[in-house]
């Protein structure tokens, strides 16, 4: 056996894996953390995870190579550490042969906010029976078990031939006895859940978290990236920290906190050992889940049919703004809006809707955000009332004893949806939490960045998340882009056209329909011509030349931003001149609607 | 090694002990490969024959010593081998005893910092594979090749080096604080022991460098081989010292603490090669443990006939004698707990700086442990370089077994193996066990820090960077790569640039006049979205050491600082704010008319003295807070208003705005060919490729080093040209007033102007301030001026808008409707009490000019001001 004396193996190995996984089949054919139970899943099999890194521990070192000894036989076998928690029996710890190897484990939590569609869709397109197995087989079974499933898999039949299988199988002997106890008994996971904080950005958050072990290029990750990550999965309960093996405190290198923090149980955070990760750039399952570019045939049937379908959109957010079709236009555009680039500290793209003038009456916002959910991929309606303003926690903040980042609720995966719902708030205090969770939300908005707070400094995270703050006024957040919803409902209808719009059935092919739609439109390139370059730039000095205060630089920015929606939304991937004066004519549009409240209510800005 | 007062049997009583106790099935000794330690007291002792077989053939020997395992016995007084040279010979220096006459029984302090638990169980060279051993004993035999196991050290060498490296190590550029006071073209650290033979404090602190420039070798082995070559160190000091110094006394042992390794590395490229090397690196302490007292030596006393004895504790492991030496009771010794020795350990947790980080990670920690006299040298919140050993940790392979035993992979540490443990963690926990510390910061609060925070640049950086410097048109290539994204406002980036390089640092506290503001304060007011707050975050970006914060959440705490109570030691800490973290840096204040005046008032002593006093909860200090202040200020009416001058348009007090060198109003231009750049900038910064962009400006990077180099490096002092030019211009500056009866320029105007003309010299990488200096500071000074203080009733440049926050005709016609108004009451006649409405109406009628409300007022104040009337509420009435 020479597993660890050449490594040659090794990358081929993570090779053919990768080759493999590309391939559309093999992926649907691999079980997911995300919606297979995990004690249905088998240990040191194959798995994927579709997750956010929540967290970077520590860089970790662990016995790349080692040697074990039989004491009967004395003989020595070299064996591989790879991608496993703990070694075989009899580790020789004086072996010359060992090498120690360095990883990096992340903290990785489900996509935060994930809506339940994008959750059904994809765990009905999973493939079940043969990589799933029931939790009460008999011990005896369990080696047949090992390689019916795994030769389901086509790669783990290669594996052998590459000899590494030997190492897979045998780490069924040393940890089948551990694992047995973690998968009998899986109502002890309720439990112990509530007493083990996972770190979820979003309260209310379910499904399990993961700690990721990368064994190679870890320095391309970042934090807050949505990866698919397809690895090896690992249940094994020496790894958990127990109050058992409490060690003598003044001792032990970390705190009990740390500890906890760090080895939680096995049975609620598995460990992933990573063979292969796959940054997502959207995680909407109607989508190919690589880039567009890959996909011509399918981006060109959809390009065909934008127009239409955002036609249809627009007629039903039109009816859900209470028949608003300017705001709706303003909804649409700001629902396919993100940061493309960053120009120093300018963050390209970004598109701020402020609804302002909601109707406060049947809790309409909290519908509108239903409507939304049921549309983008993931979403997060955050009620500003006084109290969430001054207790939640929306800033990660790290916690040095247990020496890990809190999060909080602007953990936000990229192009997640943030509604804020600002008619919640009261007048009142805000203490300093307030204070700095307003800022932080201002800061958000105009920066798309976060400062975490590590106590003793900040660090600044850039960010990708889509803000639309539903308000009765203006809003006191900043906002790229205000719109005064003009209702024409009649007040003492509302009631009745609200429920309405609620029971309105979408048939689900419609709302998939509205759902591809959305995610396509931002995935799309944009460019402008130099003609158009030219037009746009004298249509702004026209402008200005008949008055000045009319567009400032900051109209123009918008302007611009504007233009680039619009296409988009229309399916065009460059600029047109006539978008161009339909993005003018909506601007101006709604730029009127604001002059004529402001003469009706003079104190507003 | 000039003297050996060995006596061979010692040596080999010595290291019999172990197997002849019962201990030696027990945890403690299972056959090693890796006894490096052992084989050096025979390097030690050479030419000495070493052959394991006497030490075995020597069963006698064995008797005298503890039965029960006492490796290191001579903190006994009875113990015969209190000077045995084995006790040097063992470079884990874990020895007590003093070897020579001259040292004078000076007790050695253990170094637990080295890993105290790598020592060496005698035992182990015995059940060295004899292979091994035979070959280290036989090569040494052939010609002083002797080496420690598993290294190429040679313990006689080395030590002979470093003897000679102390004796002539002589540095006449030293800079180093520590050195201060020394006579540099002496031998440096004879010096030192010098020194330690006054103060006592028996630490010598080594830079590595020093090493490396003497003898490469040494210092490759010191990097490669610390555990080893430092004990040996610590041999060849003392023996130096106490030959030099033969009367002194010390409380133990001279230690070698080598800092400065060169391999000063980033925390996030560790990685299993460093392990037992010695490495420093740099962060910032997060947590401290309590003290933590770890058992060197167990004590034990017999119940039966009070017998005591020692045990070294092993690895963490007391092996419990079983059986009384002196009555052969079983089972009768107890442990003594007061009676043990113990010796001080701290863990300490330190972050990488955020400075290293790599974006959008998250910083990596690191366990360090201090051990004696490091434990609390550092808290929370300290920037440290830590010179250590990174040592690793079997996982727990045996729940019973103490967590921290180091253990090199190429060297692993023996171990017995429980048979029933099926599997274990393959996992090594890894920590650092300090050396020396050195905080990074620690001269902050007293005197400059340049040398701290000295960024090292590569050679061809330098070149490019004064390639760069070279250019003509350096200057505005500089202000142009500054925040591309904000369009033209050519003379404010100008401005920041000067003020990111900052004006020279000049030190007149010798004639009483203290320190000169070297940095630049630059405020810009304008309306509201015309970038102020994008350029101020770009700011904030590009400079190491800036802050952030906006006027509305920001209190006065904030920005400077406050004590707190820490919960747990009850003891007080002082936090620190943004101007102070700032020090140094700049402190970019978004939102400046936001801010209350009570928080404003603090800005004040930091924007002249540069300093901030803190007098709170028993702490008085004075903090420096060196920081160039960037603000951006809205106007109160939301819009800016020209025919108001820039005190009124933004109401902050003038005494404020006096101290801003440069007041820059940002307001949109309106004309066509600017529109016509702006639409182009502004479509191309939406749509071009980001390479396209970068193409067109420098680098941040670059401009960020270009920054750093020249604020390090270049300190420009004035010509003669240039101080005549500076003369010049400011009379020019004061007569433009003296002709209307107004004085329009003040002594700070001077100070901005040679401070500027300063910076302008950095951006050129010129040592000499010239007159083209003066020149770009006047235009700019000017600019700035132009914009600010404009008096918008006279449309003159009048300086005592900012001064005084009026302008002199503003006065002038202040004091001519109080003498009209005078002269109104005065002419009413003896009417002791007049309606303020009343008067106004009558002063309004007589007066030419139109007379408003707040004229009025300032009037009536003016007057109350001279004791003439006074007012209440709607009466006027006159006094006297």
């Amino acid at each position: 056996n020479n597993n660890g004396a050449d490594s040659g193996w090794e990358a081929k190995a993570v090779e053919f894996f990768k080759d493999h996984l590309k391939e559309k089949e093999a992926r649907t054919l691999v079980p997911s953390l995300n919606d297979v139970p995990l004690h249905y899943l088998k240990p040191n099999s194959l798995v994927k995870f579709r997750c956010l890194i929540q967290d970077m521990f520590d860089p970790e070192f662990y016995m790349g190579v080692y040697e074990t000894v039989d004491p009967r036989l004395k003989a020595k076998v070299l064996r591989c550490g790879k991608y496993r928690d703990v070694t075989e029996c009899g580790v020789d710890f004086n072996s010359r042969n060992t090498v120690t190897a360095e990883r990096q484990t992340f903290y990785c939590v489900p996509v935060p906010g994930e809506n339940t569609w994008v959750k059904d869709i994809s765990s009905q397109a999973r493939v079940v029976p043969s990589t799933s197995y029931a939790p009460s087989r008999q011990k005896r079974s369990y080696e047949e078990d090992d390689d019916m499933d795994d030769m389901d898999t086509q790669p783990q039949k290669q594996r052998e031939t590459h000899g590494g299988s030997q190492t897979h199988s045998e780490q069924h002997h040393g940890n089948g006895d551990c694992k047995r106890q973690e998968t009998e008994a899986p109502s002890n996971q309720t439990a112990s859940a509530s007493h083990l904080d996972l770190n979820f950005p979003l309260p209310g958050e379910k499904g399990p978290s993961c700690l990721v072990k990368v064994y190679q290029d870890w320095d391309g990750f970042k934090l807050n990236d949505v990866l698919e990550v397809f690895g090896i999965l690992s249940v094994n309960h020496t790894t958990s920290y127990s109050s058992s093996s409490l060690l003598d405190p003044a001792d032990s290198m970390e705190t009990a906190e740390e500890q906890r923090v760090h080895c939680p149980p096995a049975s609620l955070v598995p460990r992933l050992h990573m063979l292969y990760a796959k940054p997502l750039p959207h995680n909407n399952p109607l989508l190919p889940p690589t880039g567009l570019e890959d996909n011509s045939a399918f981006l060109s049937s959809t390009l065909s049919e934008m127009a239409s379908v955002r036609a249809e959109l627009l007629a039903y957010f039109t009816h859900v703004l209470l028949g608003d079709a300017l705001a709706a236009e303003y909804l649409i555009l700001h629902l396919i809006s993100t940061v493309y680039a960053r120009r120093d500290v300018l963050p390209l793209g970004k598109f701020t809707l402020n609804l302002s003038g909601c109707p406060t009456a049947a809790s309409y916002t909290e519908r509108l955000y239903q409507i939304i959910q049921q549309l983008v991929p993931s979403s997060f309606y955050l009620p500003m009332s006084l109290q969430n303003m001054n207790q939640m926690r929306l800033v990660p903040k790290k916690d040095y004893v247990a020496n890990r980042l809190v999060s909080g609720a602007l953990q936000l995966a990229r192009n997640t949806s943030l509604f804020l719902d600002e008619t919640q708030l009261e007048q009142g205090q805000l203490d300093t939490t307030g204070v700095r969770n307003v800022t932080a939300l201002g800061n958000l908005i105009s920066w798309q960045k976060v400062d975490y707070d590590f106590n003793y400094h900040q660090m600044e995270f850039p960010c990708n998340i889509n803000v639309v703050i539903a308000s009765e006024g203006r809003s006191l957040l900043p906002s790229d882009c205000q719109i005064r919803l003009q209702s024409q409902v009649a007040p003492a209808h509302m009631d009745e056209y609200l429920s309405a719009v609620h029971m309105h059935p979408q048939a689900s092919s419609q709302l998939n329909k509205f759902r591809m739609y959305l995610s396509v439109a931002r995935q799309l390139d944009y460019s402008i011509s130099d003609e158009v370059t030219k037009s746009v730039e004298d249509d702004f000095v026209d402008m200005r030349k008949d008055d000045p205060q009319s567009v400032s630089a900051e109209d123009f920015h918008r302007l611009l931003v504007v233009a680039r929606l619009l296409s988009l939304s229309l399916g065009q991937t460059s600029l047109s001149t006539d978008t161009w004066s339909r993005a003018k004519h909506l601007d101006m549009l709604r730029t009127s609607r604001m002059e004529q409240h402001k003469c009706v209510n003079g104190n507003e800005p | 090694m000039s003297s050996p007062t060995s006596t061979p049997g010692g040596r080999k009583r010595d290291r019999n002990t172990n197997p002849s106790t019962p201990s030696s099935d027990g945890p403690t000794s299972p056959p090693s490969q890796r006894r490096r330690g052992q084989d050096s007291s025979t390097g030690d002792l050479m030419p000495m024959p070493t052959s394991p077989a006497t030490d075995m053939l020597s069963p006698a020997a064995a008797q005298d010593t503890s039965l029960f395992s006492s490796p290191r016995p001579s903190v006994l007084p009875n113990e015969v081998d209190m000077s045995s040279p084995l006790m040097y010979g063992t470079p884990s220096s874990r020895v007590e005893g003093t070897p020579r006459s001259s040292v004078r029984g000076t007790p050695a302090r253990q170094r637990a910092d080295l890993g105290s638990v790598r020592k060496a169980p005698q035992v182990d060279l015995q059940s060295e594979p004899a292979g091994a051993d035979g070959a280290v004993a036989s090569e040494s035999n052939a010609g002083q090749r002797l080496v420690i196991w598993g290294t190429d050290v040679n313990v006689g060498t080395c030590k002979e080096k470093f003897q000679r490296f102390l004796q002539r190590f002589i540095d006449p550029t030293s800079t180093e604080d520590e050195n201060a006071g020394l006579d540099l073209n002496e031998p440096l650290y004879m010096q030192k022991l010098e020194e330690i033979s006054v103060v006592g404090d028996p630490v010598l602190n080594v830079n590595c460098l020093h090493v490396q420039s003497f003898d490469a070798e040494l210092y490759r082995q010191l990097i490669c081989y610390p555990q080893e070559v430092i004990p040996t160190f610590d041999m060849a000091v003392n023996e130096l010292f106490f030959e030099r110094f033969p009367d002194s006394i010390l409380e133990y042992q001279i230690q070698v603490r080598p800092y400065n390794a060169l391999k000063t590395r980033n925390m996030r490229s560790l990685n299993p090669e460093d392990i037992d090397q010695l490495i420093t690196i740099s962060g910032m302490v997060i947590r401290t443990s309590q003290l933590i007292p770890e058992m060197q030596e167990a004590f034990f006393q017999c119940h039966v006939c009070a017998y005591s004895t020692r045990v070294e504790v092993d690895r963490g492991r007391i092996a419990e004698p079983a059986v009384c030496r002196h009555c052969n009771t079983t089972h009768s010794l107890a442990l003594v707990h007061n009676r043990s020795a113990f010796s001080d350990k701290q863990m300490v947790k330190i972050q990488e700086s955020p400075e290293d980080m790599p974006a959008g990670q998250t910083p990596h920690t690191t366990v360090v442990y201090a051990h004696n006299d490091l434990v609390d040298k550092v808290q929370p919140g300290d920037r440290v370089n830590i010179t250590g050993t990174l040592s690793q940790h079997v996982p727990g392979v045996h729940p019973n077994r103490p967590p921290h035993i180091p253990t090199g992979i190429y060297r692993a540490v023996p171990m017995r193996v429980n048979p029933r443990q099926s599997n274990v963690k393959s996992v090594y926990k890894t920590h650092i066990d300090a050396i020396h510390f050195r905080k990074t910061d620690e001269k902050r609060l007293h005197g400059l820090d340049e040398d701290a925070e000295q960024k090292l640049f590569t050679e061809d950086r330098v070149q490019t960077l004064k390639e760069l410097a070279a250019k003509p048109d350096v200057y505005e290539r500089l202000s142009s790569a500054l925040a591309p994204s904000i369009y033209e406002h050519e003379d404010i980036k100008k401005g920041i640039l000067l003020q990111l390089f900052g004006g020279t640092r000049k030190d007149f506290s010798q004639t009483g006049r203290g320190h000169f503001r070297a940095e630049v304060n630059i405020l810009l007011c304008g309306d509201p979205g015309t970038s102020k707050s994008q350029l101020l975050q770009y700011v904030y970006n590009l400079v190491p050491r800036g802050q952030y914060t906006s006027g509305k959440g920001s209190s006065a705490v904030g920005l400077t600082a406050y004590v707190m109570k820490d919960p747990e030691t009850r003891q007080l800490v002082l936090q620190t704010g943004a101007l102070v973290l700032s020090d140094n840096g700049i402190c970019c204040i978004d939102e400046f008319d936001k801010m209350s005046d009570n928080t404003r008032s603090v800005l004040h002593e930091v924007m002249e003295q540069q300093t901030l006093s803190i007098a709170k909860a028993g702490i008085i200090c004075q903090l420096n807070a060196r920081t160039a202040v960037l603000a951006a200020a809205n106007p109160v009416e939301s819009q800016w208003n020209p025919k108001k001058t820039t005190i009124e348009n933004i109401q902050l007090p003038h005494t404020l705005l006096s101290r801003f060198d440069l007041i820059f109003l940002m307001l949109d231009p309106q004309d066509e060919a600017y529109d016509r750049r702006l639409a182009h900038h502004l479509v191309s910064l939406y749509y071009q490729s980001e390479e396209q962009m970068e193409e067109e400006f420098l680098d941040m990077a670059v401009l960020r080093d270009y920054i750093a180099y020249a604020r390090t490096y270049i300190n420009p002092r004035l010509s003669e040209e240039a101080s005549q030019a500076l003369i010049e211009a400011y009379v020019d500056m004061r007569k433009i007033g003296s002709g209307r009866g107004m004085v329009s320029a003040y002594p700070r105007q001077l100070e901005s102007l040679i401070r500027l003309a300063e910076a302008h010299a950095k951006v050129r990488f010129s040592e000499k301030v010239e007159t083209i200096d003066v020149e770009e500071a006047k235009r700019l000074h000017r600019e700035a001026l132009k914009q600010s203080a404009t008096d918008p009733r006279t449309g003159f440049v009048d300086i005592s808008i900012l001064t005084t926050g009026m302008s002199a005709t503003a006065r002038k016609r202040k004091e001519e409707v109080a003498q009209a108004l005078k002269k109104l009451i005065q002419s009413k006649g003896k009417t002791p009490a007049m309606k303020y409405q009343q008067l106004l109406e009558d002063l309004r009628g007589q007066s030419e000019t139109a007379i408003t409300r707040e004229l009025f007022d300032e009037a009536l104040r003016a007057l109350a001001d001279e004791d003439y009337l006074t007012v209440t509420g709607k009466t006027v009435r006159l006094l006297a």
